[in-house]
This record gives C-alpha cells, sequence and structure tokens, in this order.
C-alpha cells in the first residue's frame, strides 16, 4: 500500500502541532469555543452526546497491521478499548478527552494516520470497494486512483469551503460493492469498446433527507482524464451549489435542479478549460502511486487443508459459505472478518481484537487489511490452505460469526446512544434483531438480506439502500422507526420505498419479523431472495404483513 | 394567554472532559440531573443560561432542556435527555458507570 511520502509526513505533523496550540489556546480562554469549533472540526473532534468523538480517516479503507495496532494501543490508551468502525470506511473513538486529542493525533502521525477532513464541507475521505486489489471481477485495483484523489484534495485551496461536504467513492469493478450511486462522485470503472478502462462518472448521489441515485455524465472517461474531470465537477457545484440553504446545499440538489444535461454541459465546458492545464504530472504522480499498490507475492501451496475441512467440519463450512469472497487468484480467498457477532454493536472491535487482527493479516494475509463501509474487517488475500487457521484464530477471538451478508450483518449508525444529531437509537435495534433471528435458528435460511439502520434523517447507516431500511425518528417525544423496503446499494441501485407508518421501540423488532416470515412464505423458491421476491412482487404482500389486524384493531 | 412555560435545566458538556453536567442552584455544576436548578421561570431560564454560556473555560454548549419535579429533584422528560444523564444503551460506559 502506499506510504507517507516526506511531504505527506511533515504536513501532517504541522498540522498536529498546530491543533496542539489550538487545543492550549482553547483551554487557556484566548479561543471562544465558536472560533475554536471549525478548528477542531477540520481534525476530526466532535463533541458528542456524552463526550467528544475523535474519527480518523481509514482512506479509501486500507489499513496495514501496524496501522491497526497503534489503533488498538490509542483506544487502551485514551479511550475505552475499542473502536468504532464507521459506514465511511472510517473508525471513531467515542471517549477521547480533549487534552488527550493532541497525543492522540501525534500517535495516529506515527503510523501515517490522520483526522484530517473528516468533517466540515470538503472532499472527505475517499471510499473504495473494501474487495479491492483482490476481487475476481475486478478490472484495476481503484485505490491508486483514490490515493491520487486524496493528494490531489487533501488541503486543495479551492475545495475547502465547498457549499457542503462532498463525498466521492470508486470502485473498480463492475459489481458495485462501494455504493457508488449514493455519493456525490461515484467512479465506477469499465473498458471501452478498444478494451481500455476508464470510468463511469456518476454525479449527484446522496442518501439524508432527500435521497437520490446518482446519474451518469460520462459513460467512458479514460483515466488520464479523471483529476481534471473532477476538479471539473467540483468546479461547477463550488459555483452553482446552494449556500443560502443548508438542506438543499449537496450536489444532489444542484443536479437536480440544474437538469442532467445542462450540468453534464457545464462539466464538459470546464473540463474543456481544466484539461490543458494538467500538463502530465498528474499521471507522472499516478504511476509512481500505482507502484506502491503492486499485488504481493501470492504463494503456491496445496490446498488440500481447505477441502478437508469443508468436507469435514460444519462450523468452517458455513463460515466458508458465508464469508468468503472469490479472490481472482483461485488458490486465495477475500476473507470478511464479521463485526457483527450476533448481540453486539455493528463495527465495535476490542483493542484486542484489533491486535489479533493484525496479527492475522501478517501470518497469513501478505500484511493487507480492508475495511468495509458494511462496517466488518477484510482480510484480502489468504491462501486458501491457511483458511482453517484463520478460522480457528477468529473464533477464539469473537470475530467467526457466520453471518456475512445476512440478516445479522446489519449496518448501524451510533444512533442516540452516542450521536448529538440523532432522533432515535440504533444500536439497540440491531442488536435485538441479530439475537431475535439467531434465536429463530432462521438467519442462514433467510439467506442474502441487508438490513441497514439509521438513528436520524442524515442516513449515515444507509437504510435507504438497505433491503429491509429502518429508520429512527423523535415521534412526539418518542422514539418511532419508520420502514423501507427493496432499496439496494449496488449496480442495480434504488432507493427504498416507504411501508406506512412507523412502529414503536419495542415494536420493530416484530415487526421486521412478519416482514421476514412474509418473504419466507412468499419466495419463489429457497434461492430467490428477499430482494428478488420484493422486485417480482412489489411492496404491497409485504404492507399486508406488517400492518396485518391492525385494521380490526382500530374497530374494536 | 402565553402557554404555560415548561419547568427547565440548565445542561451543557464539560469543556475537558466532554461529559454532560446541569446548573445547580448554587451555580455548581453538577453530574446528577437531579441535583439541578428546576427552573419555572422563564425570564429566569433565561438568566441562568447567561450565566452558563458566560463559563466558556468550563462548559460547552449549554441549553435548556425540559425537566420536571420528581421526588429527588429534577427529572428528565425528553428520552434524549433521559439517555444524557447515563450514557449509551450497549455498553456500561458514561455515567451509569462512572457514577456508582
Amino acid at each position: 500500500m502506499y506510504s507517507y511520502s516526506e511531504f505527506d509526513e511533515a504536513y501532517v505533523r504541522e498540522r498536529v502541532a498546530q491543533f496542539t496550540h489550538q487545543v492550549e489556546r482553547r483551554l487557556d480562554g484566548s479561543l471562544t469555543e465558536d472560533e475554536f469549533r471549525p478548528l477542531r472540526l477540520m481534525n476530526g473532534l466532535y463533541l458528542q452526546l456524552h463526550a467528544y468523538m475523535l474519527r480518523v480517516a481509514i482512506p479509501y479503507g486500507t489499513i496495514n497491521p501496524r496501522q491497526m495496532r497503534q489503533l488498538a494501543y490509542i483506544a487502551d490508551t485514551w479511550d475505552k478499548g475499542y473502536g468504532h468502525f464507521t459506514t465511511r470506511q472510517n473508525i471513531q473513538f467515542n471517549w477521547p478527552k480533549l487534552p488527550d486529542v493532541p497525543a492522540m493525533l501525534s500517535a495516529l502521525a506515527d503510523v501515517g494516520m490522520h483526522a484530517i477532513q473528516t468533517s466540515g464541507n470538503c472532499v472527505r475521505n475517499v471510499t473504495a470497494d473494501h474487495f479491492a486489489g483482490a476481487a475476481a471481477d475486478e478490472i484495476e485495483d481503484p485505490r491508486p486512483v483514490a490515493e491520487l484523489l486524496r493528494q490531489w484534495s487533501t488541503d486543495h485551496p479551492e475545495f475547502q469551503f465547498l457549499p457542503r461536504k462532498f463525498k466521492i467513492a470508486i470502485t473498480g469493478s463492475p459489481n458495485d460493492r462501494a455504493v457508488t450511486r449514493a455519493h456525490d462522485i461515484g467512479l465506477r470503472m469499465v473498458r471501452n469498446e478498444a478494451g481500455e478502462p476508464g470510468f463511469e462518472v456518476m454525479v449527484g448521489g446522496g442518501l439524508g433527507r432527500t435521497p437520490m441515485i446518482a446519474h451518469t455524465v460520462r459513460d467512458f472517461l479514460p483515466k488520464a482524464d479523471l483529476l481534471p474531470y473532477v476538479e471539473a465537477v467540483l468546479s461547477v457545484y463550488n459555483v452553482l451549489g446552494r449556500r443560502d440553504n443548508k438542506y438543499k446545499a449537496r450536489v444532489k440538489i444542484t443536479v437536480h435542479e440544474t437538469g442532467k444535461e445542462e450540468i453534464t454541459r457545464m462539466i464538459e465546458e470546464r473540463f474543456a478549460e481544466l484539461r490543458p492545464l494538467f500538463g502530465g504530472n498528474d499521471q507522472k504522480l499516478l504511476a509512481e502511486i500505482e507502484e506502491a499498490f503492486a499485488p504481493p507475492a501470492f504463494k503456491s501451496a496445496p490446498t488440500d487443508a481447505y477441502d478437508a475441512f469443508y468436507k469435514a467440519d460444519p462450523t468452517f463450512r458455513a463460515w466458508a459459505d458465508t464469508n468468503l469472497a472469490k479472490h481472482r487468484n483461485a488458490d486465495y480467498a477475500i476473507v470478511t472478518i464479521s463485526i457483527k457477532a450476533h448481540g453486539e454493536t455493528p463495527g465495535d472491535a476490542t483493542s484486542d481484537q484489533m491486535r489479533e487482527i493484525a496479527a492475522l493479516a501478517e501470518e497469513f494475509g501478505h500484511n493487507e487489511l480492508r475495511i468495509s463501509h458494511e462496517q466488518n474487517v477484510i482480510l484480502p488475500h489468504v491462501h486458501k490452505g491457511d483458511l482453517p487457521a484463520v478460522h480457528a484464530r477468529l473464533v477464539k477471538a469473537g470475530l467467526g460469526t457466520a453471518n456475512v451478508g445476512l440478516i445479522s450483518d446489519i449496518i448501524a449508525c451510533p444512533g442516540m446512544d452516542y450521536c448529538a444529531l440523532a432522533t432515535a437509537r440504533s444500536i439497540p435495534i440491531a442488536q435485538e434483531i441479530a439475537t431475535t433471528f439467531r434465536d429463530l435458528d432462521l438467519e442462514h435460511a433467510i439467506g442474502p438480506l441487508k438490513i441497514k439502520i439509521s438513528g436520524c434523517i442524515n442516513a449515515c447507516g444507509h437504510h435507504h439502500v438497505g433491503h429491509i431500511g429502518i429508520l429512527g425518528l423523535d415521534r412526539a417525544g418518542v422514539e418511532n422507526y419508520q420502514i423501507t423496503l427493496g432499496g439496494d446499494g449496488t449496480e442495480t441501485a434504488s432507493i427504498g420505498e416507504k411501508t406506512g407508518p412507523g412502529f414503536a421501540y419495542d415494536e420493530i423488532v416484530p415487526a421486521v419479523e412478519r416482514l421476514v416470515r412474509a418473504y419466507l412464505g412468499l419466495r419463489a423458491s429457497a434461492e430467490e431472495t428477499f430482494l428478488q421476491t420484493y422486485r417480482r412482487l412489489g411492496i404491497e404482500p409485504f404492507k399486508a404483513a406488517l400492518y396485518e389486524g391492525e385494521d380490526s384493531q382500530d374497530a374494536a | 394567554m402565553s402557554r404555560r412555560f415548561i419547568p427547565k435545566v440548565v445542561t451543557a458538556n464539560r469543556l475537558r472532559e466532554g461529559d454532560v453536567v446541569y446548573l445547580t442552584a448554587d451555580d455548581r455544576w453538577t453530574p446528577h440531573h437531579h441535583e439541578a436548578e428546576l427552573i419555572e421561570d422563564e425570564a429566569h431560564a433565561q438568566l441562568r443560561l447567561l450565566h452558563a454560556a458566560a463559563q466558556r473555560l468550563y462548559v460547552v454548549g449549554a441549553y435548556l432542556a425540559d425537566a420536571k419535579a420528581g421526588p429527588d429533584g429534577p427529572e428528565p422528560v425528553h428520552f434524549r435527555e433521559e439517555f444524557r444523564t447515563r450514557g449509551p444503551s450497549n455498553y456500561r460506559h458514561g455515567k451509569q458507570a462512572d457514577l456508582v
């Protein structure tokens, strides 16, 4: 993976030094909170419900074992011994104290990490396919381009005060695992007729209070044109974006109000101006970055152990069936480590677990790790012969849950257990859904089903693209949960449809159970997934199951 | 007729620690909701809020939160404020652990 250059190192150290002084000046009263707030947010420090929260960037979800160990050290030293992996491939610490934050940032800088641009109206952490560099279906590893975008967007003087935050997602595969269509800019690698790799460029996607699927503004953009083209998009947005109304300030609204044709024309016009200004240094830099992402030296070894365990051990087989994905090297597999043990908090890993994950990456995974937007951790390159050993170690560490892609592999934002913006809790709903279906022993029979929960309309939990989406709201001073159905975050992206009135805190899990039981009764075969059944039959039979008996209750 | 004033407490987060505190009648900041001053007059509430906001070296983001009288002192009205009195529901962290 990419290692910091001297320039990166000096830049991050300087920011730590600046912020250290800013904290000192806040604590001695030289800075007011109004003055300090934008400074702390620029460095990823929020003030939440019960404490400060530090959001640390994990660029395009790529992290090495040394960095993972350092996160564990930070969790033990200045927090409560755990970290929370987020839906933006970042990690959050929920309990830092203000005077300790400079030391935390310094410890991050020691391993080439930081919290810069994890907040504010700037280009946020670029997210990428969590199987990048390993997936069998991949055209090219998208991370060199993601790193180029990171370097270009970090402290870019023109884009530090955008109308609103700006999120870019990138995938190198036709199968979209990075929810690119729900980002301000989505980049999906495709080949043109000549077989050259380039990008489909999508603009104006987003979730939040106004969910929208992005429009394609370019079907094929040559790789060499990427930076000037992205700059053109941002430049058009920077001029047109609504600074008068926070709720209309994201580029999705700009695209919606301007119209796809007109905004495409404006982007192309700006691109024509910018393209000649890029003299090729970006491509030289990209070539250097690409070298840093060279694939590891894959080993040749027998895979017999895998075959033997797969036949003999049902626990291993269940895990292999759900948590492994196809690697481009047939002797390897991509391992998704579930951070979704039933009843635990989605995305939370203890410092011991982080250290064990780091050790596994060193011993069996060519020193590579990824964080997924689905709040799991990936060992992208594990030789099949090593899988039984890896599985045994994961089980021992409480990380062996065989549920990736199943009903308990839930995305949940921190919700009102932590977040100052939340209108209801998310985590306990996720915990209870997971344990309910485990106790019913239905999880594997149900098959692939994505439940996504947000604790407010801002949709950090991606509920709009959940097969079942749950949105927690405050209705007259009581937690209330609204259900959407049929959302999809992949290349066939769609926004879920609201079912109707919401459910109280103690009614939402039984409501989900009714939905799932309805699906089991409605599906054409055991192979037909929840989403397929929903698309075949529409919302009505699910609504009927959800609100069954309500009329008679009302009449009574 | 003006609407009846819903009683309030002044609450904020401590600057250094970030934890939740409440303003008492004798001008202390307490971690216990029930020790807060229950303010039943709107004008007095505004004065107390100004007093709180002026303590820039001790607290951040002071605001008035709805409250009601209880047997041991003021109690929160809204669930968000109730959560703030104890901490998250997924771990025994925050006040529910620190104040035992």
